[in-house]
């Protein structure tokens, strides 16, 4: 049986998995349908914040990416883990303890404001969109590499798939799901690292292999990352592991870019709401441990596939005729995403740092999905990344449509336009805009617009600078009040948004010597956040301070015990 | 704060200062020997890793997940020794 056969056993197989999880896990009230009824066990949710959190970026594009940046893929390795630690200390146990539904719920009680609910909002479902499109996208890519079929049939089964789960299961359909997608991405994640780490180092454990001799070949006996310096000198390019050397990010932007990375996860909405399924404040601290390991697992395993990715594609590559290319590279070159041109007429490819004598176009997207192919792995290997990136998109997916479904129908409808919808009739609302968000991502997935590769930092950004630092000092801080949050959260998101578009759309060319204090857009949300935190706590000095049963409920949420009546105060 | 007992403003200081302490780990782990210290550290070797290459791309990483390990570990003995749990 060939890659495509192997593909669709394992994509019907784990899509079959999927839809009976989420005929199983029916939601029929809408604290089923928001929060999974609060009986989701720690290490569950963990799971599933993992599969949640880890998207086809981060499956299918961050090792790749690392392979092209070295040690400066660093930014996203840490970025990316290091928001948890922020999430766990900061957030999770506290918004569990507060209960209810959404974040921007959160905002607007402890804001005692409609206004700042609103701002929430508006970020909630901006972020939520943003990413969701990268996701069905990234649906569309594989479906149309290993099954063949056209792009827009892969986002259609996609949406099919995602419809049914989140429409019927709600948050309670999902986190089974995302549980059930964190074991096939990981295990899809992990047999090629690990067989490719054993083919090359000889030590099948890829964190440690990466470290590691290499066995065979030219550089047989040295150090694997040795050797890849050594190739990068060869090639005229910066050291791999070299950090601030030319060619590479600067270190004021490396920290900036990291910053907000952090602080961005942890105000990202679907990812906090996560921290509502579980039973208390003490479950959303173990959860969250549970969901860095998970997350660690994948993370720790990726810059070991990229350096191994990256020294198989240049040996493969460089110096090798065109006419004895293999295979896979024919069968990327047809998606666009490798390119060779002939510069010097003689049939030989040169990959190198140089532009004037490089012939290689490589899409960092590619290495992870082409890696086993490279590495010479069995179809089936081949066929279980399908599956694996497939889970990564689609548990992503669901998570952010449950988000904007729940803003929509608790955060718009419930609270501004009926206030005295029922349950019914919420559950009801809930389920079509979860309907209608699916059916937008989709269109997103179909025609991407070209903005969406860029509007992801932008989401980081915006999360960073709008959401972290008010939802950490509404629980730390019983001064902060709803004039310093409102003008904290504009501040942010203006300054943010304000430096991005202009580097983006006004000044592109504007480089590093432009930047302020040499950060680049992708970084900026760190000094939008500061900002806000600033403008918060000086504006709130000087107005009022939050009335008494504000001060009551920040009080509360603070104390991990539960009132046996289930109310706050 | 009302009701509070003396209890919980212990409680909620030990928090704190708990909370203070992982935060200067995790601020010295990745912004500190992953990010500002990373080329000093590269002249020193684990195996085939510079330093501070390999505490950016994995020592960082296993410390947050230990950090998280010792804080939720913490924090329950802290709520059942002030008994807010």
């Amino acid at each position: 049986m060939g890659i495509v056969g192997w593909t669709y056993v394992f994509v019907i197989a784990s899509f079959s998995l999927y839809i009976g999880i989420a005929i199983r896990t029916r939601a029929d009230t809408t604290q089923s349908f928001y929060v999974a009824g609060r009986g989701v066990p720690a290490i569950v949710n963990g799971m599933a914040t993992g599969a949640d959190w880890m998207s086809a970026a981060s499956f299918i594009s961050m090792a790749g990416l690392i392979s092209f940046m070295g040690y400066t893929g660093t930014i996203y390795l840490m970025g990316w883990t290091g928001g948890y630690v922020l999430l766990a200390l900061f957030l999770a146990p506290y918004l569990r303890k507060y209960g209810k539904f959404t974040v921007p719920e959160f905002v607007g009680e402890r804001y005692y404001s409609q206004a700042a609910r609103v701002v929430a909002v508006v970020c909630a479902i901006f972020i939520s969109f943003t990413y969701v499109a990268g996701q069905m996208r990234g649906v569309g890519v594989v479906f149309s590499r290993f099954l063949e079929v056209p792009v827009e049939q892969g986002v259609l089964i996609g949406m099919l798939l995602v419809f049914v789960y989140a429409t019927l299961g709600g948050m309670r359909g999902i986190t089974y799901t995302q549980a059930a997608q964190y074991v096939v991405l990981i295990i899809a994640y992990l047999i090629p690292a690990a067989a490719i780490s054993w083919k090359i180092t000889g030590n099948p454990i890829p964190q440690f292999g990466f470290g590691d001799r290499v066995l065979e070949g030219q550089n047989a006996g040295m150090y694997l990352l040795e050797a890849l310096d050594q190739i990068h000198r060869d090639l005229a390019l910066p050291e791999y592991t070299a950090a601030y050397v030319p060619g590479k990010k600067s270190m004021v932007d490396v920290f900036a870019i990291t910053l907000a990375l952090m602080t961005g996860t942890a105000g990202l909405p679907h990812v906090l709401v996560r921290f509502y399924t579980v039973k208390s404040a003490k479950a959303a601290r173990w959860s969250a441990m549970w969901a860095l390991i998970f997350i660690g697992i994948l993370y720790t395993t990726a810059p070991a596939v990229a350096a191994f990715a990256r020294v198989n594609m240049i040996q493969t590559l460089n110096g090798t005729p065109y006419a004895e290319a293999p295979e896979w590279f024919k069968n990327w070159e047809k998606t666009g995403l490798i390119e060779f041109d002939d510069r010097n007429g003689d049939g030989i490819m040169v990959y190198s740092g140089r532009p004037e004598i490089n012939e290689l176009q490589v899409d960092p997207d590619i290495m992870v999905l082409a890696n086993p192919e490279i590495a010479r792995l069995p179809a089936w290997v081949v066929g279980l990344v399908a599956a694996g990136a497939l889970a990564a998109a689609l548990s992503t997916a669901a998570g952010l449509l449950l988000v904007i479904s729940t803003s929509i129908s608790h955060d718009l409808f419930k609270s501004i336009f009926i206030r005295n919808l029922s349950e019914r009739a919420e559950l009801r609302l809930a389920r079509i805009s979860a309907g209608v968000a699916v059916v937008i991502a989709g269109i997103f997935g179909i025609y991407p617009p070209g903005f969406v590769a860029q509007v992801v930092a932008f989401a980081f950004g915006l999360a960073a600078s709008s959401f972290f630092p008010i939802l950490v000092l509404g629980i730390f801080s019983q001064r902060v009040n709803k004039e310093g949050a409102i003008s904290g959260m504009l501040t942010g998101i203006l300054f943010t948004a304000g430096y991005i578009i202009y580097f983006r759309y006004i000044n592109p060319t504007g480089g590093p010597d432009q930047w302020l204090f040499g950060i680049s857009p992708e970084g900026i949300g760190s000094i939008g956040m500061l900002l806000n935190l600033v403008v918060t706590l000086t504006v709130s000095r000087f107005t009022p301070a939050p009335p008494a049963h504000v001060q009551r409920l920040i009080a509360e949420i603070r104390l991990p015990r539960m009132r046996p009546t289930g109310k706050l105060i | 704060m009302g009701d509070q007992s003396i209890d919980v403003k212990h409680y909620w200081r030990a928090m704190l200062r708990l909370i203070a302490w992982l935060l200067v780990c995790w601020f010295v782990v990745s912004f500190g020997l992953g990010i500002l210290l990373v080329e000093p550290l590269n002249q020193f070797h684990i195996g085939g890793f510079p330093l501070g290459f390999w505490f950016a791309q994995q020592g960082s990483i296993y410390v947050f997940m230990l950090l998280i390990f010792i804080y939720a570990w913490r924090a329950d003995r802290l709520a059942s020794r002030y008994g807010v749990d």
